[in-house]
């Protein structure tokens, strides 16, 4: 594979600015030239990229296109035939999906003494959490305080985020670091015990604590075997497909689909977590995804139809650097911790364009205006977009064997290709990569608008308002998760088991009958589909 | 056949596909829809383990379809899960060293040092050397050889002495972070101070703020240096 011969002229272009760039330090936006810039190129600022949607308690809020069709879609299950008569299982809390942020709201509950069960769309573990790279944030060096964290979440966000939830997230990270040094996580750490920690884009401290380039996997794979061994029941590769409830907002259970069988299974529960991710998978503008194969948005969804609000659902983060060659990995995550050691952002002229740790939403616009309006990219031979992130300057900085070191999954990804990223830069443009917005919740993850119900994870919103923080996702899942698990525990001894109905579906129905909207194509859409023939991102039935 | 394609073999039928593709993408160029092995689609989850075999040649390969590119003649199956012991252990009141290892985990001793585990390993771990470290007792060895495992199972699948090195391996992770790398004091010291509230009136005030004042603050604040 390795580069094209028109490629590695313009490396040499590259490499001889390399010295140059060395002791240069590009110029940070001024809070006025940030907001130009997003303005003129942030896909969240383009008219064509979303509508209002015509149903529901958020009517009227502005989604992308592809989002608001699956809302506007009808459930898979006829309410008028649904019969409660038959209960496959009873619990005290029902746990939807098993990512970062489910797999820590089942450990509290069950530690809580309540009777869980997990179920998830295909493994337990396969999420976004499994593939986040870079890190996880938390103000636990003596420079640092959770109040310098808050400021840098909200200035990240816009200062449009809901500040109960920061609060929440700073106050609990260093809590959620020492639980996962107890669970046995693997940080890095020097030799008498202190966290190794870096800057990510937007912190005023170094607070980014990382397991390697596999944080993520590192902590999904720990809390993965802990709840094996707690021996929590999980149901794999069966999705929740809607809630239930008694009918007038309170949430009672779920009804399942067997993703191989097809057969459906009722879920009566006391209390219900929703932790089933983001929408990465709908292709918001067409965009390639960093996201796993699950992302589709099926938690929104079904919360909507229970009267969940949802809120800055506008706000898509793009990750700034994506691969954009070679194509077989075009859209994956180039973690941000390749520009946090030093990388730069470089056009075909060997010239830096931005500072390359502003936040990720300038970021993205800077690269997208260097290729589509300065015309200072490279285009691949598939006619994809990309810039210059110059990998060898970490090296050039740090010493060799750096790369190999702290960067080990993003060396084989390339290596796989022919491409050595410690010799030569690669190419990079923005990917869709996180849901900023989801359903709206209060600090203890409980769902404003509907009762018994808990939203943890990249499905709610607020937490990040705008534009989130590289290392405040996998915060994110794991300080909303537990706190998720111990709310919906502590509320299920006080719950009755509820009837269980699919009224609400049945309202939401009409409505969608009155708006003239009554879609042929089912949701939630469980998986997109790419067999050839049949793509049609985001607007496909699943299974 | 056009020049720019190649024929695989998908469990056993013939599909003509692109020849730059992936395992997975060519799997989905030849129609299959996934329900099972396929996850991350980045080589980051395991759930896409591949067993292939090319034309005169006896031996079998292994790789992650999302991360490896078809070739011409390559006869692949999928292996999305693998039914493996796991033992289940409270991790706070295991003992670093041989004898917790070897009681969760009896066949470990059972190794014939075939190395076929390492041959397997689509992310070229040494294996086999991990397992050694694992059964000299030495933890922190295993701990750090065994980091990049991605868990897709192949070891198992193709070890004779059917052992479950990818268990083995995350068990020696656990105990090594939890009993053997030394404990971050600054973290322990700053977890106290969260739990006594001493940040609970500073959260409380900054929550307070107007757009602007919060602006201000953070407009202003100092950045650590790089």
């Amino acid at each position: 594979m390795s580069y094209t011969p028109k490629m590695n002229e313009l490396i040499q272009v590259v490499e001889a600015s390399r010295q140059r760039r060395y002791a240069e330090r590009h110029a940070r936006l001024s809070p006025e030239e940030k907001q130009q810039l997003l303005e003129a190129f942030h896909p969240d600022y383009r008219p064509d990229t979303m509508r209002p949607i015509k149903v529901g308690v958020s009517k009227g809020s502005v989604m992308p296109h592809e989002l608001v069709d699956v809302l506007e879609s009808r459930s898979r299950l006829d309410p008028d035939r649904f019969s409660s008569g038959k209960i496959d299982y009873d619990v005290d809390v029902l746990v939807i999906g098993g990512g970062g942020a489910g797999s820590s709201a089942a450990l509290m509950a069950h530690e809580a003494g309540a009777n869980v069960l997990l179920v998830t769309k295909l493994r337990l573990g396969d999420a976004n959490t499994m593939m986040a790279q870079g890190g996880i944030q938390a103000a636990d060096k003596a420079n640092d305080s959770p109040v310098l964290h808050y400021l840098d979440v909200m200035g990240g966000g816009g200062f449009a985020n809901k500040p109960e939830l920061v609060e929440a997230l700073v106050h609990d990270a260093p809590l959620v670091i020492k639980w996962l040094e107890d669970l046995g996580c693997m940080f890095d750490k020097e030799q008498d015990g202190t966290m190794v920690t870096q800057h990510g884009g937007g912190t005023c401290r170094k607070r980014m604590h990382a397991a390697r380039d596999y944080s993520g996997a590192e902590i999904m794979r720990t809390l993965r075997d802990e709840v094996r061994n707690r021996e929590i029941p999980v149901l794999e590769f069966s999705p929740a497909v809607e809630l239930l409830s008694d009918g007038e907002g309170t949430c009672t259970g779920a009804v399942l689909m067997n993703l191989e069988t097809e057969e459906f299974f009722v879920v009566r529960a006391k209390t219900i977590v929703v932790s089933t991710g983001g929408f990465g998978r709908l292709h918001i503008d067409d965009f390639p995804t960093t996201n796993h194969y699950g992302a589709t948005a099926d938690g929104l969804v079904m919360a909507y139809r229970l009267g969940g609000r949802l809120v800055f659902l506008d706000a898509t983060q793009f990750h700034p650097t994506g691969a954009a060659y070679p194509e077989q990995i075009v859209g994956l995550l180039i973690t941000e911790k390749v520009r946090g050691l030093g990388a730069q952002l470089v056009n075909v002229y060997g010239e830096q364009f931005v500072y390359p740790l502003e936040t990720r939403d300038a970021v993205s616009s800077a690269i997208i205006r260097e290729c589509l309006e300065r015309e200072k990219g490279i285009v691949t031979e598939t006619g994809q977009h990309g810039v210059w992130l110059d990998s060898p300057m970490i090296e050039h900085i740090h010493g060799e064997g750096t790369i190999l070191r702290s960067l080990p999954a993003m060396y084989r990804q390339y290596e796989r290709f022919g491409i050595d990223m410690r010799k030569t830069p690669i190419i990079v443009f923005p990917t869709l990569h996180y849901q900023n917005g989801g359903v709206d919740i209060k600090n203890d993850t409980s769902v404003t608008t509907v009762d018994n119900l808990f939203v943890a994870g990249e499905t709610s919103g607020g937490v990040h308002g705008r534009n989130r923080l590289m290392g405040n996702s996998l915060l994110d899942v794991v300080v909303f998760g537990r706190r998720a698990g111990v709310a919906a525990a502590e509320k299920a001894r006080h719950v009755s088991p509820g009837i269980l109905s699919l009224a609400h579906v049945k309202r939401y129905h009409k409505e969608l009958e009155d708006s003239g909207l009554a879609k042929d194509k089912p949701s939630p859409m469980l998986l997109p589909s790419y067999a050839r023939h049949q793509h049609v991102p985001g607007a496909d039935p699943a299974v | 056949m056009e020049q720019d394609s190649v024929r695989i073999f998908i469990m056993g039928k013939g599909y003509e596909v692109p020849k730059s593709l992936t395992i997975m993408k060519a799997m989905e160029h030849a129609g299959y829809r996934f329900v099972r092995g396929c996850g991350c689609r980045g080589g980051f989850c395991g759930a896409c383990g591949t067993v292939y075999r090319m034309p005169d040649d006896y031996r079998l390969m292994v790789g992650l379809a999302c991360q490896t590119v078809v070739e011409d003649g390559m006869y692949l199956t999928q292996i999305p899960v693998f039914p493996a012991n796991k033992a289940t252990y409270d991790v706070e009141k295991l003992r670093p060293g041989l004898s917790d290892m070897v009681k969760l985990y009896p066949e470990l001793t059972r190794c014939l040092g075939c190395n076929t585990c390492t041959k397997a390993c689509p992310q070229d771990l040494d294996v086999m050397n991990y397992m050694a470290a694992a059964m000299r007792g030495d933890i922190a060895k295993a701990a750090d050889m065994s980091f990049d495992c991605l868990m897709c199972g192949l070891c198992a699948a193709r070890c004779p002495a059917e052992t479950v090195q990818y268990n083995i391996a995350i068990l020696a992770r656990r105990i090594y972070a939890r009993h053997v790398a030394p404990r971050a004091k600054h973290l322990a010291s700053r977890v106290d101070e969260v739990s006594d509230g001493a940040f609970d009136q500073a959260l409380d005030e900054v929550t307070k703020l107007t757009r602007a004042e919060l602006e201000t603050l953070y407009n202003e604040r100092d950045i650590e240096p790089e």
